[in-house]
C-alpha cells in the first residue's frame, strides 16, 4: 500500500502540471462563442498532446498510458475550471463499443472526431417500459431489404440535444425470449424520422431527452454485432459504464463545513454542534471510503485485472449522500433553507440543488435497488431474482404502464 | 500509488488464514466464552508467538521479525476474522507500540524482545469510568517512582505481566506485582479479558516524557488502525456467515438468499465493509510510513471499522433467526467481539469528535 506516487508518477504529475497551467492559460484567453464552443476547443487541445483518452493506444489517439496516469492527470485537471462533461458517456461507452464491434473503416472514421471532441456520442438504451429492466426494450427494428426500418420510442438520453451519434438497442426479433431478440446498431441523430424532446426534470434542469423514432432507415452496414445478439453488445457498454461514470461532484463534507462554521446556529456556530459534528465525521468516512474504494479499482485495473460489480457501491454511496448531507445544510439553513435562489445563498444554491437533484442520481445508471440485486448476485453469488418472463417469447409478455 | 495489499502480503495473509482455520475454530473461541477462569487460550497463544506474529512489525534488532505494519495489518484481519481469544490486541497494538513510540533504548531493549517471543503480556491501561478517558478524567498519579490509582476496564489487566498506565503526568511502565491487584471483570465479551486494577504505590518507570493524554490519543492512533483491521476481518466474517446460512435455509419453499429484504440487507452490509475496507488501507499508509495524516486516517479507519462490524454482527444475527440468538450458535461471538472492539481504544462517538477536530485544523486557513 503506498498512497504516494512513485517518482514516475511524479515525474507524470509534474509534467501533466505544466502542460495544463500553459494550455488553460492559453484556453482561457480565447473567446469562445459559447460553453459546448470551449469544450470543443478544450478537448481538441487535450486529444492533441496525448491527454484526451491517455488509456486508449496511440494509434487511435489516445495517449498509450495507464489507468493511474489517466487519474492522475484527471485529479490535476480537476484543480482547474475546464470540466466539462460531454464527452464522457460517448468516450466512456458510446466509442469502446464501436471500437469492439465496428469495421476498420467505421473506426477510422468515428474514434478521432469523437476523441477530439469534433462529434458527440449518445446511449439510447432505456425505454418508458424498460428502465431497470433493459431487456424489455420495445423499439421495433424490421429488416427491409438493406436497411433496417426502426419504430418506437427511447428515453433518459443524456446529451441527445447536443449529440451527433448514438448506439441504440432494439428489437429485432419478437418470437424469442427477451434477451434474444435484440440488435444494436449505431446511428446518425440527425437522420430522417428522429425526433429528440428533452425532458423536463423536477429539479428544473433538461439533460436528458425523449428520442422518438418515425420509421427511421438504418443500414444494415451500421449494425453493431450479430443480428439478435445485442444483449451481449449491451454488456459491453454497461462495463465501461462502470469505469465511465466517475465522482458525481456536488456537495460534498468540505462544503458543509464550510457552510458550518459561518452559519450561526442556536448556541454558536453550527460547527460547534455536537450533533452536527457526528453526522459530519460519518459523512466524511463515506467520502473517503469512496474515494480510496475507486482507487482500489485503479489498482485492480492497473494489474491487469478486471474491475468487477464492486463499483456498483460508489453510486449508491454517492447519491444517498448528496441527497442526506444537501438536506442537512438546507435544514440547518432553518427557515432561510427554504430559499432555492443562487443570489441569496451560500455556494450558489449547492445544496438546495443537492436536494433536487439527488432523487436523480439514486435512480440514474441503476436504481438503488437494482444496484444492491447486482451486488447481491454477481458479487455475493445469492440467487438471481425469479423472472417469470425468462423463457417466454417476447411477444407473449404481458404488458402493464 | 497502490491501493492493495502487496503479493507477498496477501501471501501472508492466506498462510495466516490457512494457520488460525486449524488452530482457532469456534470451538476454541467457545473454549474461553465458556470457562470463566481461563482469559486467554494459551494454546493458540504460544502458536502465534512461535509464528512470530507478535513481532511483526517490532525490528529485528529488538527480537522482531521487522516485517512492517502493512503486514500487522494483514494479520490483524485474519485474527479479526477467527475471533482469536488472545490478548494480541493488548500486547502488540498497544503496549509494543508504545514502547516503541515512546520507550527509551533500555526499555525496548528490556521489553520488545520479551513481546515478540510471547513471554510477555501487556495491557493499556486508560480508562477509570464511564465516560472517555479526558484531563479531567483521570485520577491516577505518580510520585517517587511508584503509581497509585485504580482502572477499569483494563482488557487483559487479569493476565498481563506488563502495564501500560496512563497517570495525570504521563504514561507509566507498571510491572505485575507488588502493589498490583486484580480483579477479573464480567465483560460483554467474555472471550477477551478485562480487569479492574488497583495500583497501591506500585513500583513504575515513565515512559516517555508526552503529557498524558497526547501520549495515550498517539498510541490510540496507532492501535486504531489495527483494531480496524480485525474489525473489518471480524465484518467480513459475519458477511460469509450470513450468506452461507440464508443460501441454506429455506422458507416458503426456496432458498431465503433469494428474497430481496435479504439480499439488500447482505449488499448493504457488503458496501459498508468496503467502505471500511479503504479507509482501513489508508490508514495502514498512513501507519506504515509515519505520515502527517495518521490522526485523521485513524479516525476515519476506526468510524467506518466499528460501523460496519456492528452493521454486519447484528445483521448476521438477524439474517440466522431464531437460531441466531442461541448459545449455541456462532453469530453472537462476533456481536460480542464487535462491542469489544468498538470500545476498547475510545467509542465511535469519540472518533467522530476527533476526527471532525482533525478535518477542521486541516482546513484551518
Amino acid at each position: 500500500m503506498d498512497f504516494n506516487d512513485t517518482p514516475e508518477e511524479a515525474a507524470y504529475r509534474a509534467a501533466a502540471r505544466a502542460w495544463l497551467e500553459t494550455n488553460v492559460a492559453e484556453h482561457k484567453a480565447i473567446a469562445h462563442a459559447d460553453d459546448m464552443a470551449a469544450a470543443k476547443s478544450w478537448q481538441a487541445r487535450k486529444a492533441a498532446a496525448g491527454y484526451a483518452q491517455i488509456t486508449w493506444p496511440k494509434e487511435w489517439g489516445g495517449g498509450g498510458g495507464t489507468p493511474i496516469q489517466s487519474v492522475i492527470f484527471g485529479q490535476e485537471e480537476a484543480k482547474f475550471p475546464v470540466q466539462y462533461g460531454y464527452f464522457t458517456i460517448g468516450l466512456g461507452m458510446c466509442v469502446p463499443t464501436v471500437m469492439a464491434f465496428a469495421d476498420d473503416a467505421t473506426k477510422r472514421r468515428f474514434v478521432g472526431p469523437a476523441l477530439r471532441g469534433e462529434e458527440i456520442w449518445s446511449q439510447l438504451f432505456s425505454e418508458p417500459a424498460g428502465g431497470s429492466d433493459v431487456a424489455a426494450i420495445r423499439t421495433r427494428a424490421v429488416r427491409d431489404g438493406s436497411d433496417w426500418v426502426v419504430n418506437g420510442q427511447k428515453v433518459w438520453t443524456s446529451g441527445a440535444h447536443y449529440s451527433d451519434f448514438g448506439i441504440v438497442l432494439v428489437r429485432t426479433n419478437i418470437d424469442l425470449p427477451k434477451h434474444k431478440g435484440l440488435t444494436m446498431f449505431w446511428l446518425d441523430l440527425r437522420a430522417p424520422g428522429i425526433e429528440i424532446r428533452p425532458i423536463h426534470q423536477m429539479s428544473g434542469g433538461s439533460n436528458f431527452n425523449e428520442i422518438y423514432f418515425t420509421d427511421v432507415r438504418i443500414p444494415d452496414a451500421q449494425r453493431l454485432g450479430a443480428v439478435d445478439d445485442g444483449w451481449k453488445v449491451a454488456l459491453v457498454t454497461l462495463m465501461n459504464e462502470r469505469l465511465a461514470v466517475g465522482g458525481g461532484g456536488g456537495a460534498g463534507p468540505k462544503d458543509i463545513l464550510a457552510l458550518a462554521r459561518e452559519l450561526d446556529a442556536a448556541d454558536g456556530p453550527l460547527i460547534r454542534d455536537p450533533a452536527f459534528r457526528q453526522r459530519l465525521a460519518d459523512w466524511y468516512v463515506q467520502a473517503e471510503g469512496l474515494r480510496n474504494t475507486r482507487m482500489r479499482t485503479i489498482t485492480a485495473l492497473s494489474r491487469g485485472q478486471t474491475p468487477g460489480p464492486e463499483s456498483s457501491i460508489g453510486k449508491i454511496i454517492a447519491a444517498n449522500q448528496l441527497q442526506d448531507l444537501g438536506n442537512a445544510a438546507v435544514e440547518a439553513e432553518d427557515q432561510y433553507g427554504i430559499i432555492n435562489d443562487p443570489a441569496l445563498l451560500p455556494l450558489k444554491g449547492l445544496f438546495q440543488s443537492a436536494v433536487m437533484n439527488g432523487p436523480g442520481l439514486r435512480i440514474a445508471g441503476g436504481t438503488d435497488e437494482i444496484l444492491k440485486n447486482i451486488i447481491a448476485e454477481r458479487v455475493l453469488g445469492l440467487p438471481g431474482e425469479i423472472r417469470v418472463d425468462k423463457d417466454a417469447a417476447f411477444k407473449d409478455l404481458p404488458v402493464g404502464r | 500509488m497502490n491501493f492493495d495489499y502487496s503479493d507477498e502480503q496477501k501471501m501472508l495473509k492466506e498462510e495466516a488464514r490457512r494457520f488460525l482455520a486449524a488452530k482457532c475454530d469456534a470451538s476454541v473461541v467457545r473454549g474461553v466464552l465458556d470457562d470463566a477462569a481461563r482469559g486467554y487460550d494459551e494454546t493458540l497463544w504460544r502458536a502465534v508467538a512461535e509464528q512470530g506474529w507478535l513481532g511483526a512489525a517490532i525490528p529485528e534488532g529488538y527480537g522482531g521479525l521487522g516485517l512492517g505494519h502493512v503486514e500487522l495489518c494483514a494479520l490483524a484481519e485474519e485474527l479479526g476474522r477467527a475471533c482469536a481469544p488472545i490478548p494480541f490486541a493488548s500486547t502488540v497494538y498497544f503496549v509494543a507500540e508504545a514502547l516503541m513510540l515512546f520507550g527509551s533504548e533500555a526499555q525496548k531493549q528490556k521489553w520488545l524482545p520479551r513481546i515478540a517471543a510471547g513471554e510477555c503480556i501487556g495491557a493499556f491501561a486508560t480508562s477509570e469510568g464511564k465516560g472517555p478517558v479526558t484531563a479531567r478524567s483521570i485520577r491516577t498519579t505518580a510520585s517517587g517512582g511508584t503509581l497509585s490509582g485504580e482502572k477499569i476496564p483494563v482488557t487483559d489487566g487479569d493476565v498481563a505481566d506488563l502495564i501500560v498506565v496512563l497517570a495525570k503526568d504521563g504514561l507509566y511502565l507498571v510491572e505485575k506485582g507488588a502493589g498490583v491487584s486484580a480483579e477479573t471483570l464480567k465483560t460483554l465479551d467474555p472471550t477477551r479479558s478485562a480487569a479492574r486494577l488497583i495500583f497501591d504505590a506500585a513500583p513504575a518507570e515513565r515512559l516517555g516524557d508526552e503529557d498524558g493524554i497526547a501520549a495515550m490519543q498517539a498510541v490510540f492512533d496507532r492501535a486504531a488502525v489495527l483494531l480496524a483491521f480485525e474489525q473489518l476481518g471480524g465484518a467480513d466474517r459475519c458477511l460469509d456467515m450470513a450468506k452461507a446460512y440464508a443460501l441454506d435455509r429455506y422458507a416458503f419453499g426456496r432458498q431465503i438468499a433469494g428474497y430481496q429484504a435479504i439480499k439488500h440487507k447482505l449488499a448493504d452490509i457488503y458496501v459498508k465493509n468496503e467502505i471500511a475496507r479503504s479507509n482501513a488501507y489508508y490508514g495502514a499508509w498512513a501507519l506504515n510510513t509515519a505520515a502527517a495524516e495518521l490522526p485523521l486516517a485513524a479516525a476515519t479507519a476506526r468510524v467506518a471499522a466499528s460501523d460496519a462490524f456492528w452493521f454486519a454482527s447484528k445483521e448476521n444475527i438477524q439474517t440466522h433467526g431464531g437460531i441466531g440468538f442461541t448459545w449455541e450458535a456462532d453469530p453472537h461471538l462476533y456481536y460480542r467481539r464487535s462491542r469489544q472492539l468498538s470500545l476498547v481504544a475510545g467509542a465511535p462517538a469519540t472518533w467522530r469528535e476527533r476526527l471532525v477536530s482533525q478535518l477542521e485544523t486541516r482546513n484551518a486557513a
